[in-house]
């Protein structure tokens, strides 16, 4: 049975830059550990020496030659952006002035 | 009813024929679709019409034709996509509020081949949000309807291009399949949906859930039309690295009516009393019945880790949801929070703000099972029971050819019915997530009516042979003229 509390719904929030108030927060743990406890079942199959499985069709990693060709236009990769200057994307300043 | 709102109604084919024929143009077509799109407003299945540059393709599209250079079967045919399929210059809010404002600067390889076969986009479908959900409520452009009934749920989460085809909107529509999402409305609506192999169909512009199980496929009133619509999307495209390096056959070629010699696999895991509805259960072994009487030969298989599929598909899936989904942070695109004290705090309330409830609960389920102390009990363990499940569907093919299992244990429930319960939501998937784990073709289509519902009857193929299960579903329709009904016009 896992146990899931509001305080590692607040953990994996925080992992995944979301927030929540305690009244979701306590919602979404009560979610989570019906999902994990049905999630735990697979705890009964034997896999040991299984090779997981990472895709829905096997293929090896494509290779193509290296040749130059035109980029996105970077007026239009900007044009979406919430704020912009030119073609950079503008942001709050991170780092504090000395 | 005008000529052109008459053949709106009818297969590619009839459509096809009249446009070569000159007695309707891609015009009067186009306007039909635009016009049944509007009176069919209250479904909420179209969210957002494209008329304007839909009407200069048409025009484009009568010289093509007058001059006998149709380009391809869809050539001047009014279409819709999936709001997670990007068109150059329109919306794709794939129903969240952070995609609210969003507008697509390219095309997705599936919308620039529909194009190029001379496609007319009329418009963007209703579903759950990121395409998490199985009944499109999960959305900011109001819950779909069932033209079957409205008070139900068209499924989901491509429920808006089931039902837009079911309400003969459009004759055909795309929409994506992660673990069921074309299969199911289809089944709910009463229409033909295929999700191709997995990497038939590049993702290059499909807005990503969990990359390892999405497939774009087609929506129709016919097993033919999706595989004349699957002719024009499929092929390998070098902007998907996980996108198939093989040639697209002649599906609509292959189409000869023919079940006789063909082995049918029914798993014995699936049709169980418990829990299956009994008229759902009930029109499937009709179904069986006619195949049978037809020629083809039935023999029991078994799937025996059928009843891990939902626990492996909802750590798989959420987790790779959580990292895809990463990428909205308010900065390069989508809903920025406002007056952001400083950068942490513009992601975390950008996306709080911004993705609904749904989505949140699959990005912190995802991110739980991948976090550290987690990662080997949850997502390496769902991993190894993915192959399981692939390995159970490869000994299952040494005995037949395809696979036919109901596609969902019941036909489409009331609207608001499972919203409070996510993991009774998630439970009914059972028949559909196992197929996309093992990356196989699979088709859901209309096998007659359960207490005035239609049900869906999924036939499962062998990886990249999308071939036979179209076979045996066109064989099917003739059979048995079911793809025939149609929703009460009332809705």
């Amino acid at each position: 049975m896992s146990k899931i509390g509001p305080e590692d719904v607040a953990y994996v929030a925080r992992l995944a830059r979301l927030t929540f108030s305690d009244e979701e927060a306590k919602a979404m743990a009560r979610n989570l550990e019906q999902i994990l406890d049905h999630v735990e079942s697979l705890d009964a199959l034997d896999t040991d020496g299984v090779e997981p499985t990472a895709h829905g069709f096997e293929l090896a990693t494509p290779m193509r030659p290296d040749t130059p060709a035109e980029p996105f236009d970077p007026a239009l990769a900007v044009s979406n952006a919430p704020a912009a200057q030119g073609t950079a994307f503008l942001v709050p300043k991170v780092l504090e002035e000395e | 009813m005008g000529q052109a709102e008459d053949l709106l109604a009818k297969g590619l084919a009839e459509q096809r024929a009249a446009l070569d024929g000159g007695e309707v143009s891609p015009g009067a077509l186009v306007d039909a679709s635009l016009a049944r799109i509007a009176a069919k407003a209250n479904l909420s299945a179209v969210v957002s019409a494209r008329a304007d540059a839909a009407r200069a393709e048409a025009e484009a599209a009568a010289e093509r034709i007058a001059s006998g250079e149709a380009r391809s079967a869809l050539d001047g045919i009014p279409i819709l996509l999936k709001d997670n399929i990007v068109q150059a210059g329109e919306p794709a809010t794939c129903a969240s509020r952070i995609l609210e404002n969003f507008v697509s600067p390219y095309d997705a390889t599936a919308t620039e081949r529909l194009r190029e076969a001379g496609a007319i986009v009329v418009g963007r479908t209703n579903m759950d949000e990121f395409a998490m959900g199985s009944s499109t409520e999960n959305t900011i452009h109001g819950e779909a309807h069932n033209p079957w009934d409205p008070s139900r749920a068209c499924g989901g989460s491509s429920g808006g291009s089931a039902a837009a085809v079911a309400a003969g909107l459009v004759p055909v529509s795309l929409g994506s399949d992660t673990g069921g999402s074309i299969r199911q409305p289809a089944g709910f609506c009463g229409v033909v949906g295929l999700k191709p192999t997995y990497g038939r169909v590049s993702r290059w512009g499909l807005v990503a859930f969990a990359s390892s199980l999405d497939q774009i496929g087609p929506f129709g009133r016919s097993v033919a039309d999706c595989a004349a619509t699957l002719e024009v999307i499929a092929g390998h495209d070098p902007r998907d690295s996980t996108s198939v390096p093989e040639d697209v056959p002649r599906w609509t070629d292959a189409l000869d009516g023919e079940v006789g010699g063909l082995t049918i696999g029914l798993p014995e895991e699936y049709f169980v009393e418990e829990g299956v509805d009994v008229g759902v259960l009930a029109r499937v072994r009709e179904a069986i019945a006619a195949f049978e009487e037809a020629g083809a030969k039935t023999v029991p298989v078994s799937l025996p880790h059928t009843e891990h599929a939902i626990a492996t598909y909802y750590v798989i899936a959420t987790a790779e949801a959580s990292s895809n989904l990463a990428r909205f942070d308010g900065v390069r695109y989508g809903r920025r929070a406002e007056r952001p004290e400083d950068l942490q705090d513009l992601y975390l309330r950008s996306r709080s703000e911004g993705f609904g409830d749904e989505v949140k609960r699959r990005i912190l389920l995802g991110t739980y099972v991948l976090s550290a102390g987690y990662y080997d009990a949850y997502y390496g363990k769902a991993q190894r029971v993915r192959t399981l499940i692939r390995r159970d569907f490869e000994r299952a093919f040494e005995r037949c050819d395809l696979i036919l299992t109901p596609t969902m244990p019941e036909t489409a429930f009331r609207l608001g019915e499972k919203s409070d319960d996510p993991l009774s939501m998630y439970l009914s998937d059972v028949y559909t997530t196992s197929v996309n784990l093992a990356g196989l073709p699979g088709l859901s289509m209309p096998c007659g009516l359960s207490d005035g519902m239609p049900v869906g009857l999924q036939l499962i193929g062998k990886s990249l042979d999308e071939a036979t299960i179209l076979r045996a579903g066109d064989a099917f329709e003739r059979l048995i003229d079911h793809h025939a009904l149609r929703p009460p016009e009332a809705s």
